[in-house]
């Protein structure tokens, strides 16, 4: 820490300074001067989308070394006009929360704890399992001889707070494969 | 959203905006610096209230009545805006002479089948010649006076919604009806708009669809409809929860609101005509075109006119097959496996337990989410690991879990609540194993291809036929922007072969265009993201066209040819919006108008061709096969052509309007003692489970916590559970400001903070005091957040809307006492006792049968929670109550 100088007490600078309501640079700590913004220091910002409520707030997305490292309104949006409620502003925690899941966890039946596996090996698994649910609950037709087309052994739920271009995959491969039962957050 | 700022007068009703959305609420504070009045009503007084002109207190589901109780007042006063009624509403219209309305039938409609409780809405119908009325040309009487008109049937329906009714049921006094009602009628007609906002607050009831066709009523009534400041605002609560409608993750639709086909659809032109034939008025007369190009968007040239553009490949519903029938299918063994992609039913779902129940009957499970959310790990640290109902050990499901990458780390688009499409450019990539969505499904697809290829079974033939080839980044990733094209779809043959579709207008049935979702089309006009415009506000006028893209057509505000009069020309300089320019012979304005662009305001219309050229240059509503806004509706909805009241499965309060106590629609599932229900006022229920809770969120958290309760700020903000609660049922129960207390339903008992307030109303009902209580139902039990609580979502039956499928979460019955709630098996007794004592199930556990209308129910003499006096079954008509119409729907 600096030591104190009698001629740079602040009440001093700011009846010397421009500053003269003391709300600006005459009141600020020698720490305060050096801090500068991590919007000044990032590499990039790009333009997105508040991913809580539907209200579509626009955010400023700033990245550092292939960080997030600051999110925060962005003023351009007619909806928005800059501003994030506490959820929007928190959301750089969404991406950097020490809590986040980052591997594949695996449970096998009965098991009492968590494995580690390799995501290749867990989506072939997947895949695997779905042509087996499928073909365990397949259905023809109904009762009638109406033709169905249909698996009743797969269901999904959730959407509304992923990508409506990932909405679209799984509808279309859901119901190529015949799985109805898919169904999101707009039926809650 | 903006355009709320130029509303004259918003009831926010259904909704807390300010704290649920309180970055849209900054319209409702312009509008109200603009001179608006703001009212909210709402069981509770909250920040959306502080900021209101005045707060009216409500009790939880009545506000059909409320509302039916304004359209009377409308209706007896002459209050309505007569011109915009008359040319732009159904009024005028005759109803076919079989149609009995609910208050001739003691609360049920014509039509009603007690054995399955459904109706057959055929004697809904207007009147008229068959091939007319098919032509949207039904038997109109324009003096309204003929007693079958639409006009007329909605007024003796709504005759006995008076003020006096409105507080004897609702609990509003005739000082704050009378100011709602002044404030309304005030701000509406030429030069003045009212607005409505409502969210799950009108949603999650038994009936939520009529509460918000109640308001869609009264609105058409007062010409607050495709104006400026008008409407009715949806306020939706996930970034896409309107594109996951529109582009459908649901059991019951395709992408652009097309049916899903039902079995015994097998023809291809019988699905379209059902949804819209050639001869009809209005957009959806081209049905048959939306459909091919989905068909052609799926399954490319392996979709021919020879082959029905395969329409044979999309499997058919036999019912239902909603979340909550999938519940059940699961707690059957019928399900294998389960995908979450960003849901956390254990907590967000009605009746958590049967939710984790359901899922411990799953051979596997996918979770894909950002945290070790409760629906990945109920079979290691859920509730009835601690009661000893479940043993992990004995629980078989597989579980993977799968980190997903979140909206910083992909690009792609989101469409807001008010249908606006605004695309994310990727800022970084995903750490660790984290994965898009989009790289997930595309992956699993392309394995499951793989496996199957070479198979000869015809069920494989829809997989192996599917459009699957989409270009890939440097990282192999599929390219976002390549399926937001597919979903604006393309020209496939001609000179423009390979161009994206500018409009749907360009869509043709004869395969030589395709597109995954025919209201998007347009998204990607002229090869260019539109959702990725972002002219900044500052520099654009109010509409601000230039930001991102509304779906259709980039049109801001729908049916705005109600914008003008008959003649075309703005109803005021106030509220113009789009109108007639004769010169340019051309329908001009601050929004992209929403009418045939060149159809004058006097063009009769040609009803032999079908279509938009069958609109008259009057017919605003150009999706309605009429062309009208219906104040009556014919089709469309399950439950009845008229918003009716009825209580709620669990309400301690006799059904002051009909012998009907409940929606006799209403979707209910029986699964032993796990989804019971407080008979209510229907016996002891009333007096066992007396009080009502209604559920709510809070701004600081997120839903089920998935998104808010792992992250440290938001945890810090908004720690633990609480419950509102007034001074006056404190002192009745005991409970202590900040101290413990535990609530208890039917299904289960949670415990939670209490935060005794003034902000909760105790309101009078009859000739007694109902209280409610609320509960925000972020939390749950588990060790993996920052913080955790119990699931207020556990204390929740599955009674669904029939419309909907959507549960009653916002008006249920419990019991409240001081102190915590016993832990391990104790938890379980405590909620047996509650139930033997409300005589719901009998010593032995066995759920005892209860009646469904006051007219079965020995209602107890010295029960005192009953407010009105039940009329007796002289009084009542044939009124079906044989068969219970709480049923399950068949072939889940």
């Amino acid at each position: 820490m600096a030591r104190p100088v009698l001629l740079n007490w602040p009440v001093l600078r700011q009846l010397r300074g421009a500053d003269r309501t003391g709300r600006g640079v005459a009141v600020m700590s020698p720490v305060t001067r050096a801090t500068t913004p991590r919007t000044a220091t990032a590499d990039g910002m790009t333009e997105s989308v508040c991913p809580y409520c539907a209200v579509g707030c626009s955010q400023r997305v700033y990245h550092r070394d292939g960080k997030v490292v600051h999110i925060e309104g962005n003023p351009d949006s007619p909806v928005s006009r800059g501003r994030l409620c506490p959820k929007g502003a928190a959301s750089e925690q969404l991406v950097n929360s020490p809590l986040r899941q980052t591997t594949v966890r695996y449970r096998a039946p009965y098991a009492s704890d968590w494995q580690d596996l390799d995501l290749d090996t867990a989506v072939d698994m997947i895949a695997d399992r779905f042509l087996e649910a499928r073909r365990n609950h397949w259905q023809d037709e109904d009762e009638h001889g109406h033709p169905l087309r249909r698996t009743m052994g797969i269901a999904s739920l959730g959407g509304a707070t992923i990508d409506n271009e990932e909405n679209y995959l799984a509808k279309k491969f859901f119901t190529a494969a015949g799985a109805i039962q898919m169904e999101n957050q707009a039926r809650i | 959203m903006q355009d709320i700022a130029n509303a004259d007068c918003i009831v926010i009703e259904g909704s807390n905006m300010a704290e649920a959305h309180p970055v849209a609420f900054q319209w409702v504070m312009e509008a109200k610096k603009r001179g608006a009045r703001v009212i909210h009503v709402d069981p509770r007084f909250t920040r959306t209230s502080a900021n209101a002109d005045r707060h009216v207190p409500i009790r939880t589901g009545t506000d059909v009545v409320l509302l039916g109780g304004l359209i009377r007042h409308v209706l007896e006063n002459d209050l309505w805006f007569e011109e915009y009624v008359r040319l732009f509403t159904n009024a005028s219209t005759i109803l076919s002479e079989e149609y009995a309305d609910a208050e001739d039938g003691e609360g049920l409609f014509s039509g009603y089948d007690p054995e399955t409780g459904t109706y057959d809405n055929a004697t809904w119908a207007y009147a008229g010649e068959h091939e007319q009325v098919r032509r949207g040309l039904p038997e109109r009487d324009e003096s309204l006076q003929h007693p079958r008109s639409v006009f007329q049937v909605l007024k003796r329906h709504y005759a006995r919604y008076t003020p006096e009714m409105v507080e004897a049921t609702c609990g509003i006094s005739p000082e704050d009806f009378a100011y709602l009602a002044e404030s309304i009628t005030s701000a509406s007609g030429r030069e003045r708009t009212t607005c409505f906002v409502y969210a799950l607050g009108w949603t999650q009831h038994q009936g939520g669809a009529q509460m918000i066709r109640t308001a869609g009523v009264l609105q058409l009534l007062l010409g607050n409809v495709g104006r400026p400041g008008s409407g009715i605002m949806a306020m939706r609560g996930h970034a896409t929860i309107q594109g996951s409608t529109d582009i459908p993750t649901l059991y019951h639709i395709l992408p652009g609101y097309l049916p899903m086909p039902k079995a015994g659809q097998d023809d291809f032109r019988e699905y379209v005509d059902a949804i819209g034939h050639k001869e009809q008025k209005g957009f959806w007369a081209n049905a048959e075109t939306y459909t091919v190009n989905l068909l052609k968007a799926w399954w490319g040239d392996a979709a021919t006119a020879e082959n029905d553009w395969a329409y044979d490949y999309l499997p058919k519903l036999t019912g239902a097959h909603g979340t909550y029938q999938t519940t059940m299918r699961m707690l059957e063994d019928g399900v294998d496996g389960f995908f979450l992609l960003g849901q956390n039913p254990a907590v967000g779902s009605a009746n958590g337990r049967l939710q984790r129940e359901a899922m411990s009957h799953l051979k596997w499970l996918v979770v894909r989410d950002f945290h070790m959310i409760e629906s990945a790990t109920f079979w290691k640290d859920g509730p009835e690991i601690e009661t000893g109902e479940m043993r992990t050990e004995d629980i078989g499901t597989e579980v993977f879990f799968l980190p997903a990458a979140n909206h910083t780390e992909k690009a792609g688009s989101f469409t807001q609540t008010q249908r606006m499409v605004q695309w994310r450019d990727k800022a970084v990539d995903p750490p660790g194993d984290a994965r898009s969505e989009l790289d997930f499904l595309y992956e699993l697809g392309r394995r499951v291809r793989e496996k199957l290829a070479g198979s000869t079974d015809p069920r494989d033939r829809p997989l192996l036929d599917l459009t699957w080839d989409y270009p890939t980044d440097e990282h192999g990733e599929v390219e976002a922007e390549a399926v937001l094209a597919e979903i604006n779809g393309r020209h496939l043959t001609g000179e423009k072969a390979g161009q994206p579709l500018s409009a749907f207008a360009e869509m043709t049935a004869d395969g030589s265009t395709d597109g995954g979702c025919w209201i998007y089309a347009g998204v990607f006009a002229d090869g260019v993201n539109q959702a990725r415009r972002r002219t900044p506000g500052a520099e654009q006028d109010e509409i601000a066209a230039d930001w991102g893209w509304a779906w259709p057509a980039n049109r801001r505000i729908l049916y705005n040819r109600a914008s003008a009069d008959a003649e075309g020309r703005p109803w005021s300089e106030r509220k113009k919006l789009v109108w007639w320019d004769e010169e340019q012979g051309h329908w001009v304005g601050d929004d992209v108008p929403d009418f045939p662009a060149t159809k004058r305001p006097d063009d009769p219309g040609e009803p032999g061709k079908g279509g938009a050229a069958a609109l008259a240059g009057t017919d605003a509503f150009i999706m309605q096969a009429d062309g009208r806004g219906w104040l009556f509706a014919p089709t469309g909805l399950v439950d009845g052509p008229l918003p009716t009241h009825y209580e709620a499965p669990e309400s301690t309060v006799p059904n002051p309007l009909y012998l009907q106590q409940s929606n006799p629609t209403r979707v209910g599932f029986k699964a032993g003692e796990d989804n019971l229900n407080s008979p209510g006022a229907l016996g002891l229920g009333g007096r066992v489970y007396p009080y009502v809770f209604t559920t709510y969120r809070i701004t600081e958290h997120h839903t089920a916590g998935g998104m808010s309760r792992f992250l440290p700020y938001l945890s810090e903000l908004q720690p633990e559970l609480y419950m509102e609660v007034s001074p006056e049922l404190a002192a009745e129960v005991g409970l202590e400001p900040y101290g413990w207390a535990t609530v208890i339903s039917a299904r289960s008992a949670i415990e939670t903070k209490v935060l005794v307030t003034e902000r909760m109303t105790p309101l009078r009902i009859g000739d007694r005091t109902i209280h409610q209580v609320g509960l925000p139902y972020h939390w749950a039990r588990g060790d993996q957040a920052i913080v955790t609580g119990d699931g207020v979502n556990d204390l929740i039956g599955m009674n669904l809307d029939a419309n909907t499928q959507i549960q009653n979460s916002k008006n249920n019955a419990c019991a409240i006492r001081p102190g915590r709630r016993p832990r391990g098996p104790a938890l379980l007794e405590l909620v047996e006792e509650y139930r033997r004592r409300a005589g719901i199930v009998d010593a032995e556990h066995h759920v005892l049968e209860r009646p469904e209308t006051p007219r079965d129910a020995q209602l107890d003499p010295t029960d005192e929670s009953v407010a009105h006096h039940a009329r007796g079954p002289e009084e009542a008509p044939a009124v079906p109550v044989a068969q219970p119409s709480q049923r399950e729907m068949r072939n889940r």
